[in-house]
């Protein structure tokens, strides 16, 4: 078990998700001698130049060739491996997406698949780069749990988590370097089992990924306009915690979802596909990046562009919720 | 002495296996009616897999689950009827089980699915995506220290995929001399020649990606094809290209690209079993 306190929490948050990615790595090896890290060429981006240092044989970097990667990581699986495949979010998802949806969705082999840089955590290199379909272009495929954690302790977790999970996942990593911390002390953490973080009465905030901070900013505003709001940390995309989110239901008249990811098909849409289904008297406002391709920016300016600033953030969720009482 | 009587009779064995495989092919290409099957691409490769299965590989039902039998991965999806044909051949499954072949829901069906238990490593019929898995099983072989050989059959055709070279690359990259390709090279695909539909020099490209290649002149020589897939380790991944002729052994489907995926009528059967056999055999 890795040690979760403040002390560590704000070495990963200085780290990053990259850098927290790959020191966990160590760790998770250390105490499990089946984990092997299949890179294509991101040793140096993932963090994982200690993990090859200290484990030679069990860091495999195939180069640049994401398909192979992923079929490498499958044959490992089968063997009884703990295979973690790393990749930029957009190139381990979209770039392999008919390996990934063969051999970890149809042939159900144990891989770890990591998209690092999820979100505009890419910044500069622009749209090639941007990892904002991901999320739904897994979630259409059977059998691959998804995992996004709201900061770099989380991360950490979710790693154990998925290790531990005899089944094939999918873990985005979203934010930069200074990660903002969410969780500061050590707490429970299940797949599947979402983590309400501030419980309030009319308006429920279900975020995802290091927009979760920004979710509970965003709700430090709206408390002081007098709105009482629900946050959430979502962490598991795949499968959707609706026991949660009924539970909200019955109560919010707004449900809101926060997410670093197209508006299609991510978080929001899950919740839409889930939220026709049953019977309620809430709407539901999507926030997340817009539906188009946008010119390259900084992690913030992108963040500003598509309103996911706490600030910008609060002030949709309380016009929309203005609108609708 | 007794060496080369051992492989007299591996190579009459796997000759006896070939010959129950082809028939056992266009039993299933039948069986498949309608839906019709890929018999050409399947019977250019029954002497590869019955080498394969009956001369080579360490296989047998007893050890489906050993973690160091030989893996082999039909990468060219459209190769399943020959590898259920020589699956039973090997008697990894029974009569009765290849004939549950095109059942709806069934475990045998025109693409294979993933079922160790049946000897079917690898769930095909999307192509380009067996060698890299196939890579994979060799590297962590090496790196679990479990000896085995791992196989891996492909379509010329295939080899249009580029993930194909993605994990030609990396197998020369880690030096897999525990890994074996063969190329079924029968020159033709869906739409007709390979040379007309893609021009490639694929004996050049697989040694241009660092490969040892041996070539098989004649891919439905079992004795060729025994020495070629026993010949001596080199020092890397090694790769035989088998030239082969799609729909051998039956005059009708041979070079003939309307057997790429076919229907095989009662009056077709009857015709390709007179061939192959000389008489009309009891389905």
């Amino acid at each position: 078990m890795i040690a979760i306190n403040s002390r560590n929490s704000r070495m990963w948050s200085l780290l990053g998700p990259s850098g927290t990615f790959g020191s966990t790595m160590v760790e998770l090896a250390k105490e499990n001698e089946k984990i092997v890290v299949i890179a294509g060429d991101m040793v140096k981006t993932a963090g994982l130049e200690r993990f090859g240092k200290t484990f030679p044989n069990k860091l495999i970097n195939v180069g640049i060739a994401e398909q192979n990667m992923v079929g490498m990581a499958a044959a490992f699986a089968n063997e009884n491996f703990i295979p973690f495949a790393v990749s930029f979010a957009n190139f381990s998802v979209l770039r392999a997406c008919e390996p990934v949806r063969h051999f970890l969705g149809y042939m159900k082999r144990n891989v770890k698949l990591i998209g690092v840089g999820a979100g505009f955590a890419t910044g500069m290199f622009g749209p090639t780069h941007y990892g904002t379909q991901d999320m739904s272009v897994i979630r259409a495929i059977p059998g691959i749990t998804i995992l996004s954690p709201a900061d770099c302790t989380e991360l950490v977790k979710a790693l154990e988590a998925a290790a531990n999970l005899n089944g094939s996942v999918y873990v985005r990593l979203t934010g930069v370097m200074n990660n903002p911390i969410v969780y500061k002390e050590n707490y429970a953490f299940e797949i599947g089992k979402a983590i309400t973080l501030r419980q309030g009465t009319a308006i429920t905030i279900i975020a995802t990924g290091a927009l979760v901070y920004n979710a509970l900013k965003a709700s430090d505003i709206l408390e002081t306009q007098g709105i009482s709001v629900t946050v959430i940390d979502m962490h598991t995309i795949k499968p959707l915690d609706t026991t949660t989110i009924d539970r909200e239901l019955g109560s919010s008249k707004l449900i809101v979802s926060v997410e670093e990811h197209g508006k299609i098909g991510g978080l929001g849409g899950a919740i839409a596909e889930h939220m026709s289904s049953v019977k309620h008297n809430a709407v539901l406002l999507k926030l997340g990046i817009e539906d188009k391709f946008q010119d390259a920016g900084e992690y913030r300016f992108m963040l500003e562009q598509n309103k996911l600033l706490p600030e910008q953030l609060a002030h949709s969720i309380g016009q929309k919720y203005r609108a609708i009482i | 002495m007794i060496e080369i009587e051992n492989i007299n009779n591996a190579i009459a064995r796997c000759q006896t296996a070939a010959n129950r495989m082809r028939i056992n092919t266009l039993k299933l290409s039948y069986m498949a009616s309608s839906n019709g099957a890929h018999a050409g691409s399947s019977l250019s490769i029954v002497e590869i897999l019955a080498v394969v299965y009956c001369g080579v590989m360490y296989a047998k039902t007893d050890q489906q689950n050993w973690a160091a039998r030989d893996r082999f991965i039909l990468s060219k999806g459209h190769g399943t009827i020959a590898q259920y044909a020589a699956l039973e051949a090997a008697k990894i499954i029974t009569e009765d089980q290849l004939f549950t072949f095109n059942q709806n829901g069934g475990l045998l069906g025109p693409t294979s699915k993933f079922n160790p238990d049946w000897g079917i490593e690898f769930a095909n019929g999307s192509l380009g995506m067996g060698l890299s898995y196939a890579v994979g099983l060799a590297l962590a072989s090496i790196k679990s220290a479990t000896p085995y050989h791992v196989y891996a059959l492909l379509g010329d055709g295939e080899c249009n995929e580029g993930s194909v070279w993605e994990a030609a690359m990396s197998a020369q990259h880690f030096k897999l001399t525990n890994l074996t390709a063969i190329i079924d090279l029968n020159s033709m695909q869906s739409d007709g020649a390979s040379s007309d539909v893609l021009d490639i020099q694929l004996t050049e490209m697989w040694k241009g990606y660092g490969w040892e290649v041996i070539t098989v002149s004649d891919g439905h020589d079992v004795s060729q094809l025994y020495s070629a897939l026993n010949s001596p380790k080199g020092n890397g991944p090694r790769v035989i290209v088998a030239h082969t002729v799609k729909g051998k052994g039956v005059s009708f489907m041979e070079n003939n690209k309307e057997w790429h995926h076919k229907q095989l009528t009662k009056e077709m059967f009857d015709a390709a079993m007179q061939e192959i056999i000389g008489k009309e055999p009891l389905l």
